[in-house]
Parts: structure tokens; C-alpha cells; sequence
């Protein structure tokens, strides 16, 4: 029992990480109706930013907020010039452009800041927390931003003009061109959103799975994975995926003889689509239902 | 009012309707194309020989994904696993049993289609992401279910397989890849064919129906599930065909080279040989295979960054991929001649 109790502590400590991440995609798939496969990698670029603004002596927080702001503004930016243009092209030739987008990031941070590996700050410290050997202090930080992180969205997008406007772009963007809403801005500021809340998540991550080019590749995966099995149209879903995915891969490590590192994430996405099977809209998406 | 109809909401189907006619070459254009095929490897050198031979096993499993996609309006990402799949059985076939290279490729497409037909079952209740998600969980599995110590027997585990060479027959005086080459052409012409006489067929129409509108296709009296289960099959089997024809031509067969990767690279061909446009699968080839190189010689260490750029560069273009500079090319042709 304790092995298990072990295990699911740990679970959760892991599934933070891809809470955090599933939040950013379900953001940008909010806005654009895509996954964004570069998503990772606009996250791992931030992060980069933000250790570089550390070294150059600039303190913890303020190199976070300013990092947010950048990200922030990057994502504008990507979205003014790359994802603009492509707003009438197939849905296919903008998931390629996605790739395109994963090739760059990648290799210009590899060749910015090289592939060895970072050790990256954090500010919760690294001692265990309320004396449990499994999570540590920063993992238990890193759940409460998560948290924090939903509630702070749950209210904007509940109570605010522009939060209702957002939702309104991407649920009708014609109704919602119609009454006045810029829906082209709305998109941009999407990406903007997406882009902070990556930047949020790869800070976090970082002093778990240190700091180098390809740190997001794995992580991207299981947030994809836990934003799908929540469902994508529900910010809430997608921290609690986050959270399962986390605890199932643990468990079925632990608990599945002949199951080492390499098969679990198999069996995680084996499961998810089990699920997938039984509720096609995730846990707690809202169906969508069709008409001819 | 209820709750379901508040919520219904009309979607543009995810893929383009490409009608049937503009999804192939018109003779001519297909004749001459076959010329350059034929005759271009006797001026060349062998390893370029050799990389007209993967040009065309790419072209193959590009052009199963756009059956697939472009066809029935169903994603994969797992396109890989179906690759390996053919690729180890004909190593396997080879190399344990001893058989003839030639007659190892039906018996991969078979397995292949198989697999691809009992995989598209679960895959019916998905779409969307929610496929690609699931395709690409087969992608992300596969390398790792062929390394497991179970079938190393078989797969030679991490090591892979070794494959031997085939020799021209019948005392045919013809270098190793020049035979391979003729022998792959001869395949995949007769692939194509095949692919676009299916397009053309009842079975064609059912998976463009299903992939414009699912709901009035079965309202039409379409059986969705078996055909969508059948699109899988068609395409897993191709895959698997071109998988084998690439173990001979490689002659190695190992888990990594089978990764995800691959399994977007040939994504990426089918985007940008435009979907639904057959013919395309082949330019979308040339793009996946000679692309990376050429980012690799402009920049050792941002060659990834230029393949990035070059990509960009050619969605912006043109978003329907080579099928676009086709149809602009016909028009201007039809212009001349009339004026």
C-alpha cells in the first residue's frame, strides 16, 4: 500500500509538468482550433530567454516577468507573420507549417545556446515538502502556479469583455465578427496567451528535466496526450489529464512486469485512447454535435 | 430549444474536396513523366541510382497516406509503423526463410493491409486530432515493440537485420541498383495505377463521400465503417509494400529507422505534393528526401532552421502544394492554345 500511495505521489509530482503544458495547448487550441507542434519548443525557447536574462544579472522574478512579456509579444509576432498568412490555406498545410516552425525554433536555440545541458534555478528551493521524500518543494510549487494559473484563466475568460470576446472568436467567429469583435486580434492575442502560459510551464519544468533544446520533445508528447484526454475544449480537463497521465504512467511502471521506461509511454497513449474510444470528446470536452 | 441543437454546429470538412478528375495526370503529362523515369537512371551515377530507388519507395508511402487522407479524409501520423511493419517482413522473409525478395512484397502488403484494416477498427471512433493522436501513439510504439526481447529472435533486437542485395536476373548485364531501380519503377507504376483506378471505382466514391460528409454518406447508404476500415488497410498496405521495397534497397533494417520522424516527413510529402493529388506524391518525395540536404548544405549547424524557412517558403507560395502549380500550369497551357 505504501509503494502505491508511493507511486501515486510521485504520479502527481510528474503530472504537474504536463498539466502545465496540456494548459498551453488547450489555450492555443482554444484560439486556432489546432494543435500547436511547436508549442514545446516556443516554451523551451522562452525558458532559454529567461536564463539568459539570469545570466546576464538580472534577478529570479524580474527575469520572469520580463520573459512573460517577450513571450507574450513573440507569439504576436509569430502569428502576424507566419499563421496570418496562412488563415484561408488547408488545415494540413498549417499543422506543416507548425513543423516548420518546431524545425527553426529548435535549431536556432541549439545553435544560440548549444546542446549541452543547464541547470536552472528555482525558486520554491528543493528540499521535501511536508516531509515526503517523493515531492519536493518545487514540484509542489509548480502544482500550485498550475492551479493558480486555472483559476486566473477560469476568471478571465468567465468575467471579463475581452475573455467572452475570445471565446466568442473561436466558438463563431462569423456571429461573433458580426457583433464586433475583432476576431483576427483575438487570435493573435491567443498565441500571445499560449506563448506566456508555455513560457510559465517551461520555467517550471526546467529544474526538473534541466535546460537544453530538445528538453520539451518528451514533455510535449504526454501534454498533448493529457490535453486530449481531458478535452481540448476545457482548460479544467486538461490540468486534470495532465495529472492522470502522470499518475498512469508511474503506476503502470511500477505495477505491469515487463514494463521498463521505454514502454510506458506506449502504454500511457495505449490508455488515453481507450479512453478516447469510450468518451471521443475527452473527459470533460464538450461534445460537438454536427449538422449536415 | 435543446441543448444539442444550441450546440450543433456546421463543420468544413477538414480535408478539401478534390474532385475526381483533378486527382490524376491526364495522359500526356503521365507518358512523359514515365520517359524521364525510364530513361534518366542510364546517365547517371549509382548513388544517384540509388536515390531515385528511395525517391520512388517514399513516392509509394506518400502516396498511401494520400489515399488515406486525401481519399478518405482520415489523418495518420503513424504512417511508420506501417513502413516498418512491411520493412521487417521482408527482411525477416529474406533472411530466416530464405524466400525470394521478389515474392517477400505481396506478403508484406498483405500483413500490412491486415494490420492497417484491425488497426482502423478502434481508429473509427476517432477523428480528427483525436486519430492523429491515436496514429501517432502506433508511431511512437512501433520502434519500441521491435526492439522488445521477445521477437529478438526474429528482429535481431536493437542491432537490426542485414539484408542482402538482390542481383539483376536472368543474366541481365546491370549494375545492382540499376536492376533495383527498374524493378522498384515497375512496382510503383503498377501501384499507381491501381491507386487511381480505386479513386475512380465505387469503393473510390464511397471514401470521398465519407470524406466530404460522413453523416450524408451514410444517409446515402454508404457503409462508413467498412470502408473507412478499408481505407486504412489500402494505405497500411501500400506502406507496407513500399517498407519492404526500402529494406532491400537500404539493405538494413533497424528499429530507429523507423521512428516518428519518418512518419512526418511523409506528412510532409504528402502537403506539399498537394493533398488528394496523387501525381503530387512523388514531387512531395523529391521534397522530403533532397530538401534536408540541400538545408544541410547551406548551413552545417541551421540546417534545420533552413529546411524550416524552405518549408515556409513553400506553403506561403503555394498552400495546396505542387497540385496548385499544376492546375495554374493547365490553365496557362489551355490559354495558349486558345489564344
Amino acid at each position: 500500500m505504501e509503494l502505491f500511495t508511493n507511486q501515486v505521489l510521485a504520479g502527481i509530482a510528474t503530472g504537474a509538468i504536463y498539466a502545465c503544458m496540456a494548459l498551453a495547448v488547450v489555450m492555443i487550441y482554444q484560439a486556432i482550433d489546432h494543435l500547436n507542434f511547436a508549442q514545446g519548443e516556443m516554451a523551451m525557447f522562452s525558458t532559454f530567454i529567461s536564463w539568459q536574462l539570469m545570466q546576464w544579472g538580472i534577478p529570479y522574478w524580474w527575469a520572469f516577468l520580463l520573459t512573460l512579456i517577450i513571450s507574450f509579444a513573440g507569439g504576436i509576432l509569430i502569428e502576424r507573420l507566419l499563421f496570418k498568412p496562412l488563415a484561408k490555406a488547408p488545415v494540413l498545410t498549417n499543422v506543416a507549417g507548425f513543423i516548420a516552425l518546431f524545425a527553426i525554433v529548435n535549431s536556432v536555440a541549439g545553435l544560440t545556446w548549444d546542446f549541452t545541458i543547464k541547470q536552472y534555478p528555482t525558486p520554491f528551493g528543493s528540499s521535501p515538502f511536508l516531509g515526503s521524500q517523493l515531492i519536493s518543494t518545487h514540484q509542489a510549487g509548480m502544482i500550485g502556479v498550475t492551479v493558480g494559473l486555472l483559476i486566473a484563466l477560469y476568471l478571465f475568460f468567465q468575467f471579463t469583455r475581452i475573455g467572452l470576446a475570445m471565446r466568442a472568436a473561436a466558438a463563431l467567429p462569423e456571429s461573433a465578427r458580426l457583433v464586433g469583435v475583432n476576431t483576427s486580434w483575438m487570435i493573435a492575442l491567443g498565441w500571445g496567451m499560449a506563448s506566456a502560459i508555455g513560457a510559465i510551464a517551461g520555467i517550471l519544468i526546467a529544474p526538473v528535466v534541466f535546460l537544453e533544446p530538445n528538453m520539451m520533445g518528451g514533455v510535449l508528447i504526454y501534454g498533448f496526450a493529457a490535453a486530449v484526454l481531458g478535452g481540448l475544449t476545457s482548460p479544467l480537463g486538461a490540468v486534470l489529464g495532465g495529472f492522470l497521465v502522470g499518475v498512469f504512467e508511474n503506476l503502470a511502471g511500477t505495477y505491469i512486469p515487463g514494463v521498463g521506461n521505454e514502454l510506458k509511454l506506449p502504454i500511457a497513449l495505449a490508455l488515453i485512447i481507450t479512453v478516447l474510444v469510450v468518451k471521443p470528446a475527452g473527459l470533460m470536452g464538450r461534445p460537438i454535435v454536427k449538422r449536415v | 430549444m435543446s441543448a444539442a441543437t444550441e450546440d450543433a454546429v456546421t463543420e468544413a470538412p477538414a480535408v478539401e474536396a478534390v474532385p475526381k478528375r483533378a486527382m490524376t495526370l491526364g495522359l500526356g503529362t503521365s507518358l512523359a513523366v514515365l520517359a524521364a523515369l525510364v530513361i534518366a537512371p542510364l546517365f547517371v551515377k549509382n548513388f544517384i541510382i540509388f536515390q531515385m530507388t528511395m525517391l520512388l519507395i517514399y513516392a509509394l508511402a506518400v502516396l498511401a497516406l494520400n489515399i488515406l487522407t486525401g481519399g478518405s479524409g482520415q489523418f495518420s501520423l503513424g504512417q511508420s509503423a506501417f513502413y516498418a511493419v512491411g520493412a521487417y517482413t521482408s527482411a525477416i522473409l529474406m533472411e530466416h526463410v530464405g524466400m525470394n525478395y521478389a515474392l517477400t512484397l505481396p506478403i508484406a502488403g498483405i500483413i500490412c493491409f491486415a494490420f492497417g484494416f484491425v488497426f482502423g477498427q478502434p481508429a473509427l471512433r476517432l477523428s480528427g486530432v483525436y486519430l492523429a493522436l491515436a496514429t501517432f501513439a502506433l508511431a511512437v510504439a512501433m520502434p519500441q515493440l521491435l526492439k522488445l526481447g521477445f521477437f529478438e529472435h526474429w528482429t535481431g533486437g536493437v542491432q537490426g537485420l542485414v539484408v542482402t542485395k538482390p542481383d539483376a536476373p536472368f543474366g541481365l548485364k546491370m549494375s545492382q541498383d540499376m536492376w533495383l531501380y527498374y524493378f522498384t519503377l515497375a512496382i510503383s507504376i503498377g501501384i499507381y495505377v491501381a491507386s487511381v483506378n480505386l479513386l475512380r471505382s465505387r469503393s473510390g466514391r464511397a471514401f470521398m463521400a465519407i470524406r466530404d460528409n460522413e453523416i450524408a454518406a451514410s444517409a446515402m447508404g454508404v457503409n462508413v465503417a467498412l470502408y473507412k476500415t478499408l481505407a486504412f488497410g489500402v494505405s497500411a498496405g501500400i506502406t507496407g509494400i513500399a517498407g519492404g521495397l526500402g529494406a532491400i534497397a537500404v539493405q538494413f533494417v533497424a528499429p530507429d529507422g523507423y521512428t516518428i520522424t519518418l512518419a512526418i516527413s511523409l506528412f510532409l510529402g504528402m502537403v506539399v505534393g498537394g493533398v488528394g493529388w496523387l501525381p503530387g506524391s512523388i514531387v512531395g518525395s523529391a521534397f522530403i528526401i533532397f530538401v534536408p540536404n540541400i538545408a544541410e548544405s547551406i548551413s552545417k549547424g541551421l540546417s534545420g532552421a533552413v529546411f524550416g524557412v524552405l518549408l515556409f517558403i513553400v506553403i506561403f507560395l503555394v498552400p495546396h502544394g505542387a497540385r496548385q502549380v499544376a492546375i495554374v500550369a493547365q490553365q496557362l497551357i489551355g490559354k495558349l492554345r486558345k489564344g
